[in-house]
């Protein structure tokens, strides 16, 4: 097996995450894209160490899977409280910020 | 000795002054007991010096020996006797010097210089103004600033003295101003009437143009010589040190000054105005004491007079011609004035003439002696005038007075005295003065080239004898007129006050001419001749003088001609009519009433030219010219202010300032927009930004 | 055998599984229905976890499968749930934003894809490169101890700030 196939579909898969962080509008589907994101890099880790027969790849995956979750968790308590305050999670409104 | 302390004489008259002013008021006699006594005081100084200067020459005869005896001879041997029998040693002058302050290496000093000369003005100044003061008490008595013209003759007195106790030009200078101050306050005395202060001003503003000449002649001398020391100046002078130049412009601006304080032509007109004054005033200053100071700066001066214009050589000079002029033209003027004090102040003009003259001539001592003499008669001619006038309360001779001899006989006797004396009949003062003069017109000049000045004094003298009969005439005798007739007013003599220095002056003018006497033997001859004309090296070389019985009884002659034509004229009615008769006699008398115009020139070509064309001329230059300049800087510099205001500061400058602003504001404006507060256009910046470092670095390395 | 050295089968499996994940990943991001995008990325995560144990990680492989689908999602569901999200399809879900994102994730696609191709062009696995998950155990409980303890810490102040943030006042 090429680990070209790996590595390519991991570039697709975080081409494709990088596309829904930036162009979704619910809050919720920009962390679902970041997930994609997350996933993509695993692919490429493991693919690495299963090409250096390294057990290191394996095990950095693991930390990034629980790092995604911690995150994940955080990220939708923010969004939570995002709601409570608008009443709507629409990221296109969110913009008070604004200079 | 007391010739060192001879400043005290200025001193004690300026405390007298100071003393006057302060509480004369309060005295019993109002001010007059201390001049008095000041000035009898200073008498007695006088006197004290002369003695001790007298001595003085004695010893320095006596200790040079014989074989130092220097002779005198002229500078250029013109065939006059080789001062027979005249052998004079050197006689230093007494000197005292304090040092006043120093500037720069430069001393200025205080000091007093006491020779003959000095000596000789001691008295005359002393004699006669004690003479005046003592006058005055009756003559201006009760009168409204009795005090204050006390005051002023103190002061005047003081500053005479310090005058000719000179020892510097710096002094001299100062004491010449104030004496001209003096006799500005006193001419001017009752300055209440109008013509009073403008006689006052006259006076003070014509002395004044002569002070140029007397400035610039000083300053001439100091630049010339290096001091102020007017010993170290005549020596240098008549050793030669000096440019010849140098001398002549200094001497030639002297001359200005001689002109105007010795009322010379051409600026004697203020000599005649001052007459304005009280009499007293008009005996001490303008006929003794102050007009004479230009003659005594002259023979201060002498060495540079004689070197400068090169009298030693027999030259026609400056001094010499002002002299003779003043002598006919002040002489001419006597004939055609009514007013008693204008004849005896045109007299004093005359006579002054003479002085100056002889000083121009070369006869250093007839011009000195006649000064003496002069002073004497001269004062008592004034005072006798003073005398009349206060006894008919005018002075107008045709209108008010006229037959005088019979009411006052004293004031007649003294009168007629003194006038022998200034017409020069033997044996009287004048005589031997004028005489001496002269003899001195004759004798000294190279190929008799002063011969002129004789003849001129010789025509003087007659004009003298002439008009001087006219005012006795008027006065004393023929029919009273005016005030003189008025039945309700008696006129008599006046008191002792009046009449006592009029004897003392009548007799001075007996016995003064007798101090020069040319004959018998040597200790007893020209004895003031003898202590008062300086030898050293600090006097020129004069000529010697000669009795000479020629020009004695030609002299005589012509006097006794003059007084026998006017004697014709106004005692008898001879040539009466003749200026109605003779065009010219006409036309003489008329220039002779205008004072040949030069009171016109003075005040209506030269006052008003100054004062209207000239002074419009200055201020239009003023307000076009300079205003015109300082107002167009000024209005360049507006429009400069509002180049730079609108156009630099307001567009330029404001326009970049404003410029960089809408500059910093746009671009703001555009940098805003990347804060759109939206997270995924924030996102979408920093993957774009990744992925174009991540292709520089997959590209390029 | 012939077979097993070209790993036609590998392949095959290969291709299968990355259809799904790529298919399901642009599902996620081009659908409106919230709902359905949790769905596809069920998918895609399952997807992942079978390239994962294609590759013979078996450990990482459950884990995935454990956390990601089994916990992960239901936490999103959870929150779309909360959030109110339209369950139905009825609003756009594509933001103002669209474009730039579209550019910037096919710069990101080529550079990637041109650098790895260029870079592992024709580098082969190593055949039978299983790892076992004693291996795997025994790496992080002894070289990457710290790390491990660091990251339970971390999932610690994560579930305290969740709460902290979303609990009512």
């Amino acid at each position: 097996m090429l680990i070209n196939e790996f590595l390519l579909l991991g570039a697709a898969l975080f081409a494709i995450g990088v596309y829904g962080v930036l162009a979704r509008r619910n809050g919720v589907m920009v962390l679902m894209s970041i997930e994609l994101i997350l996933n993509a890099v695993n692919i490429n880790l493991v693919a690495f160490g299963a090409l250096h027969q390294d057990v290191v790849g394996q095990v950095f995956a693991l930390f990034v899977i629980t790092v995604a979750a911690a995150e994940v968790g955080v990220g939708l308590a923010i969004v939570l409280l995002l709601y409570r305050n608008r009443q709507s999670i629409d990221l296109d409104e969110v913009d008070s910020m604004s200079g | 000795m007391i010739l060192h302390w001879v400043f005290l004489m200025p001193a004690i008259m300026a405390a007298s002054f100071v003393a006057i002013l302060a509480f004369g008021k309060k005295l019993p006699r109002k001010g007059s007991e201390i001049g008095i006594a000041a000035v009898l005081l200073c008498i007695g100084i006088a006197v004290f010096s002369a003695g001790t200067w007298i001595g003085h020459v004695n010893d320095a005869h006596h200790s040079a020996a014989a074989p130092e005896k220097v002779t005198q001879e002229a500078e250029t041997g013109n065939g006059q006797a080789v001062a027979a029998g005249e052998i004079e040693s050197p006689v230093a002058p007494i000197t005292t010097e304090v040092t006043w302050f120093e500037i720069g290496g430069q001393k200025f000093t205080v000091g007093t210089l006491v020779d003959g000369l000095s000596v000789m003005m001691f008295l005359v100044v002393t004699i006669i103004s004690a003479l005046v003061h003592i006058y005055s008490t009756e003559y201006v008595g009760g009168d409204r600033r009795y005090t204050h013209y006390y005051a002023f003759l103190s002061l005047f007195t003081a500053s005479m003295l310090m005058l000719v106790m000179s020892r510097n030009t710096v002094q001299f200078i100062t004491s010449w101003e104030l004496v001209g101050l003096c006799s500005f306050a006193l001419i001017g005395h009752w300055w209440e009437e109008k013509p009073n202060s403008d006689a006052a001003l006259k006076a003070f503003l014509t002395n004044r143009v002569g002070d140029v000449g007397l400035m610039v002649g000083m300053i001439t001398l100091f630049w010339a010589s290096g001091s102020f020391d007017i010993l170290r100046i005549n020596q240098m002078a008549n050793a030669g040190d000096i440019e010849h130049l140098l001398l002549l412009v200094a001497a030639c601006s002297l001359v200005a000054a001689v002109m105007s304080k010795s009322g010379q032509f051409i600026l004697h007109t203020w000599l005649p105005d001052a007459m304005a004054g009280p009499t007293p005033v008009s005996a001490l200053i303008h006929a003794a004491t102050m007009v004479v100071a230009g003659i005594f700066m002259v023979a201060r001066f002498y060495s540079v007079f004689f070197h400068g214009l090169s009298i030693g050589d027999g030259n026609l000079n400056l001094l010499a011609i002002v002299g003779g002029v003043t002598v006919l033209g002040g002489a001419g003027l006597a004939f055609v004035q009514n007013d008693i004090k204008k004849v005896l102040a045109y007299s004093t003009v005359s006579q002054l003439g003479y002085m100056v003259m002889a000083l121009g001539i070369g006869a250093w001592t007839a011009a000195l002696f006649h000064l003496f003499t002069h002073a004497f008669f001269k004062a008592g001619l004034f005072l006798g005038s003073g005398s009349v006038a206060h006894s008919v309360h005018s002075f107008d001779m045709k209108q008010d007075m006229g037959g005088m001899k019979k009411v006052m006989p004293r004031t007649w006797a003294t009168f007629m005295v003194c006038t022998g004396a200034l017409i020069g009949i033997f044996p009287l003062a004048g005589f031997w003065s004028k005489d001496e003069i002269l003899t001195g017109g004759h004798m000294l000049g190279t190929n008799n080239s002063y011969e002129i000045f004789m003849v001129v004094g010789i025509i003087g003298a007659f004009m003298t004898a002439a008009y001087m009969t006219r005012c006795i005439y008027l006065t004393f005798y023929g029919e009273p007129r005016g005030a003189a007739a008025d039945p309700h007013h008696h006129i008599h003599e006046h008191g002792k006050a009046i009449l006592y220095p009029l004897y003392v002056l009548a007799f001075m003018a007996v016995v003064a001419g007798f101090a020069n006497w040319p004959f018998g033997p040597d200790s007893l001859k020209l004895r003031f001749e003898h202590y008062v004309q300086p030898v050293g090296d600090y006097f020129p070389a004069v000529g010697a003088l000669e009795f000479n019985v020629y020009i004695a009884l030609i002299s005589s002659a012509i006097g006794l001609l003059g007084i026998a034509v006017a004697y014709a004229y106004w005692f008898r009615g001879a040539f009466h009519g003749a200026t109605e008769k003779s065009r010219v006699a006409r036309a003489g008398h008329t220039l002779l009433v205008n004072k040949y115009y030069f009171d016109h020139l003075y005040t209506g070509v030269i006052a008003a030219g100054t004062a209207g064309p000239v002074a419009r001329a200055a201020n239009w230059i003023n307000q076009n010219v300079i205003d015109g300049a300082v107002n167009g800087t000024a209005y360049l510099a507006r429009r400069a202010a509002h180049v730079m205001y609108d156009d630099v500061d307001q567009k330029v400058v404001d326009g970049i300032v404003n410029g960089s602003g809408a500059g910093a504001e746009g671009s703001g404006q555009l940098l805003r927009k990347l804060q759109s507060g939206k997270v995924q256009q924030y996102g979408a910046l920093l993957f774009g930004g990744a992925v174009l470092l991540a292709g520089v670095l997959v590209f390029t390395l | 055998m012939l077979l097993a050295e070209t790993q036609v089968a590998q392949h095959i499996a290969f291709g299968v599984i990355a259809a799904i994940v790529v298919g399901g990943a642009l599902l996620v991001v081009t659908t409106n229905n919230v709902v359905r995008a949790a769905l596809y990325l069920v998918a895609v995560l399952a997807g992942v976890g079978a390239s994962f144990l294609l590759l013979g990680a078996e450990f990482v492989g459950i884990t995935q499968i454990l956390v990601y689908i089994g916990a992960i999602v239901v936490l999103f569901l959870f929150g779309i749930m909360l959030t109110r999200a339209p369950i139905g399809s009825e609003l756009r879900l594509t933001g103002r934003g669209w474009p730039a994102g579209l550019a910037v994730a096919i710069a990101i696609a080529g550079v990637l894809g041109y650098a790895l191709i260029d870079q592992f062009g024709n580098d082969k696995l190593p055949p039978g490169s299983q790892q076992y998950t004693a291996q795997v155990s025994d790496s992080i409980f002894s070289t990457y101890l710290v790390p491990f303890e660091v990251v339970s810490v971390l999932l610690l102040a994560a579930l305290v700030g969740a709460i902290v943030l979303a609990r009512k006042e």
